[in-house]
């Protein structure tokens, strides 16, 4: 039953990334816009992703839940040495939340939908961030439990070049998903060109963090190059997913809407699963090796299988219904404009 | 302000305000899905457009209820990690199981906001009701989960171990039925007082008469059943308190000399040092007969608490009156109204009884904020009750002032914000809603 709990917990994290990080994507690329441009984004942008807008926020809540529930050590760890980083998202995820209701349900239209925007765009830049800072600092090793000063015990534990790098990473990848998302909801040609070059701006943007995480793991001796490419599966991972570039370029060229958004959700997968599965199960690396292990780790018995109950028979509610929403929304596209 | 001190208002302040909205965003989608039923069946427009109105209203607290829920979530361990440690496996249950009931919510009320001339209608107007019953499951899961910290169960503690967990029975704890029917009742009171009061309001001062009766009519009929019910499931709560957690019964009645045939203390101000009660109305017998169900049963008072273990008196007892006293008061409206309704149909259209439900409006989650209070104060200073102690599970790490200061100056503003978009909906009423023809959008 454990590693059923483990697979949900991958997959939420990895929906998380998918479906919120193009939520946050959205506001990246209005970050990204002229302020021209800025009032056609965000029509395409809110019915794209309108109905489904608090649904990919439950994947979030879903993982904070499998941790604390089934792995309390853990949860309580980072709680104490990433909270910094994870006020920082949570303070990100409230404004942009309610700026994005805000600014569309205020019954009148006048100059405070211009604060709602711009609260909206800066959080939509700072969550991600923040986000990967936090999944960054989990691996870099620097959370110190024997740390006695304020510093290293909790600044030091994320404020480094390789935790920031994957951050600003994160952000280009959410943006990059939103852009290719959209790319399927927009209704003309223009559109369709102006999303498309904002993805391989993304796409371009991404491959350039990528290359500065390597850098920074690098300076500050993180062994990253051995986690991706040390073992066959994670080189075969990077490979699919680079491999998969081209078409992925070519798509974007051809307007394929449904090819693309295959091919970008792979390669998150990918890059997740190359990130991850060297050091599985160990899930937070402690300053001076040791480590917290999701084994090691998880909770009582009693506790993993009713947890893995719960999931189980909240998916059969959760995934049809899911599934249903955003296939309607897809299908019947709004007839009034 | 220290740090502990600081931890615990943050969290004070963060569910205080998840209350409000969580409540609003579980009880809202009842009335709507009623006003939608009446425009299907008797295709009056009139109820079509309440349904819309409410709709965003819903949306606006759906939303900040669903952030403020998800710091909560956040909050558990950032500011409590010793707590979570122990107690995430053995009360995580309700948290796993309200994460379906509330990702249901979301995919329900996607199809509901954007779901307008696009699926059956009845199919539509179900989405509502799911809207509306997972809400209010999810309400009583997070509830029972806090009735766990007030009868923890389900565990063996032995040695500063907590071991044999069983989430099932620690879910299924002495509290949870009480705690959460109380809760699920208070909900319905405080929205649809809430909601009735502006309505009235607007009555009262001859705007939409038509649309803003038919949405008075709905919310009130909700408030005041609930009203009516409340009473009833706080005197199982009582009862319940009385057996479980004599220390938190005789700190909301700041009941200080352990007797039997106790007298049922009505107001008054506590002094904990005389260990007496000024200026109180006094029932003999009383609070033997609410908590034991007998005038002259005995009645565990703080003198049997150790001090180090006794819960502020002060704050709770204030709290529980204020919280009672409201509730009787609305109980009266709702009777009021009720008699109106039945034998004097001529008070239904008189000034005064809208005058009290605007009176009101606030009453139900001031009630609900000082419920909460009585059962986290009385808990004090336990977190999990006879077990753990608040202060041992409060993070290790220092400045957390300083987080509950940027916490308040966030919830502040957001409140704030939050009124003045409900005063822009209201105020947008008759061009957004009150006109017979065209709708002016689709959402």
């Amino acid at each position: 039953m454990l590693y059923v709990v483990i697979t949900y917990l991958w997959a939420a994290i990895l929906l998380y990334l998918l479906l919120g990080g193009a939520d946050f994507g959205a506001g990246i690329i209005e970050f990204f816009t002229s302020r021209r441009n800025r009032g056609r984004t965000r029509r395409t942008m809110y019915q794209a992703i309108g109905p489904v807008w608090e649904a990919n926020h439950m994947w979030l809540i879903i993982t904070i839940v499998i941790l604390f529930v089934g792995f309390p050590k853990i949860y309580a760890t980072m709680s104490v040495y990433l909270h910094i980083p994870l006020t920082a998202m949570l303070l990100g995820i409230i404004a942009r939340g309610t700026a994005f209701v805000f600014r569309h349900y205020d019954a009148v239209k006048d100059d405070m939908q211009k604060l709602y925007n711009r609260i909206f765009i800066y959080s939509s830049v700072i969550t991600p961030l923040f986000l990967g800072i936090i999944a960054a600092s989990t691996v870099s090793g620097q959370v110190d439990l024997q740390a006695k000063d304020f510093l290293s015990a909790y600044i030091f534990s994320w404020l480094n070049g390789f935790s920031l790098a994957v951050g600003l990473f994160t952000v280009c990848i959410c943006g990059f998903l939103a852009a290719v998302f959209i790319i399927g909801e927009t209704d003309n040609a223009e559109d369709r060109l102006f999303f498309t070059r904002k993805a391989k701006w993304m796409i371009v943007s991404a491959v350039l963090c990528g290359v500065l995480v390597f850098a920074a793991s690098y300076i500050e001796n993180i062994p990253l190059v051995d986690w991706v490419f040390g073992k066959p599966a994670g080189m075969l991972a990077i490979a699919a997913a680079s491999l998969s570039l081209p078409f992925l370029w070519y798509g974007l060229t051809r307007g394929k809407a449904i090819i693309i958004r295959l091919l970008a959700g792979f390669q998150v997968c990918m890059i997740l699963f190359a990130a991850t599965y060297r050091h599985f199960p160990n899930i937070v690396l402690l300053k001076g090796g040791g480590h917290l292990s999701l084994i090691e780790h998880q909770g009582q018995e009693k506790t993993i299988e009713a947890l893995a109950w719960a999931l189980l028979i909240g998916s059969i509610f959760i995934l049809p219904a899911l599934f249903y929403l955003m296939y309607s929304f897809e299908k019947k596209k709004p007839q009034e404009a | 302000m220290d740090d502990f001190f600081a931890a615990r208002s943050q969290m004070a302040l963060s569910l205080g305000f998840h209350i409000i909205f969580a409540c609003i965003g579980m009880v809202m989608p009842f009335f709507m899905a009623v006003a939608h039923y009446k425009w299907l069946r008797t295709g009056n427009e009139v109820y079509r457009n309440v349904t819309k109105a409410w709709s965003k209203g819903v949306a606006i607290f759906f939303a900040t209820g669903a952030v403020s829920g998800t710091v909560l979530s956040f909050e558990l361990g950032l500011l409590w990690p010793t707590f979570m440690e122990h107690a995430g496996p053995i009360f995580g249950m309700p948290f796993s199981l309200e994460g379906t009931a509330f990702f249901i919510e979301a995919i329900a009320l996607g199809f509901f906001l954007y779901g307008w001339n696009r699926f059956n209608p009845w199919f539509h107007w179900f989405t509502g009701v799911v809207v509306g019953i997972s809400g209010l499951v999810s309400g009583i899961l997070v509830v029972a989960a806090n009735a766990w910290m007030n009868s923890p169960a389900g565990f063996d503690y032995v040695n500063g171990q907590y071991l044999n967990i069983d989430p099932i029975k620690a879910m299924f704890n002495d509290a949870w039925f009480t705690q959460a029917l109380h809760m699920s009742i208070a909900a319905f009171v405080a929205t649809g007082f809430a909601v009735a009061g502006i309505h009235a309001l607007m009555i009262l001062k001859g705007r939409h008469v038509a649309f803003h009766s038919k949405a008075f009519r709905i919310a009130a009929a909700f408030g005041t059943v609930a009203a009516i019910l409340q009473p009833v499931s706080g005197d199982l709560s009582a009862k319940d308190i009385a057996q479980r957690q004599p220390a938190k019964l005789a700190a909301m009645e700041a009941h200080f000399h352990t007797e039997e045939k106790a007298a049922l203390i009505i107001g008054g101000i506590p002094d904990v040092k005389a260990k007496k009660v000024n200026y109180a109305i006094k029932i003999p017998g009383g609070l033997s007969f609410l908590a034991h169900g007998d005038i002259n049963a005995e009645v565990t008072g703080l003198d049997k608490i150790p001090e180090q273990d006794q819960p502020p008196v002060a704050v709770t007892h204030y709290a529980f009156q204020v919280m009672v006293g409201l509730g009787m008061i609305m109980m009266l409206i709702a009777l009021l109204y009720f008699l109106a309704l039945w034998k004097k149909k001529s008070w239904l259209r008189s000034k005064w009884l809208l005058r009290l439900f605007i009176i009101a409006t606030p009453m139900g989650f001031i009630a609900v904020e000082a419920g909460w209070t009585v059962t986290e104060v009385g808990r004090q200073p336990w977190i999990i009750n006879g077990i753990m102690r608040t202060a041992d599970a409060v993070t290790p790490m220092p400045g957390i002032v300083y987080s509950f200061y940027i916490f308040t100056a966030v919830y502040l503003s957001l409140s704030f914000i939050v009124a003045f978009l409900l005063y822009r909906q209201i105020k947008m009423v008759d061009r957004l809603y009150d006109h017979s023809s065209e709708q002016p959008e689709a959402i």
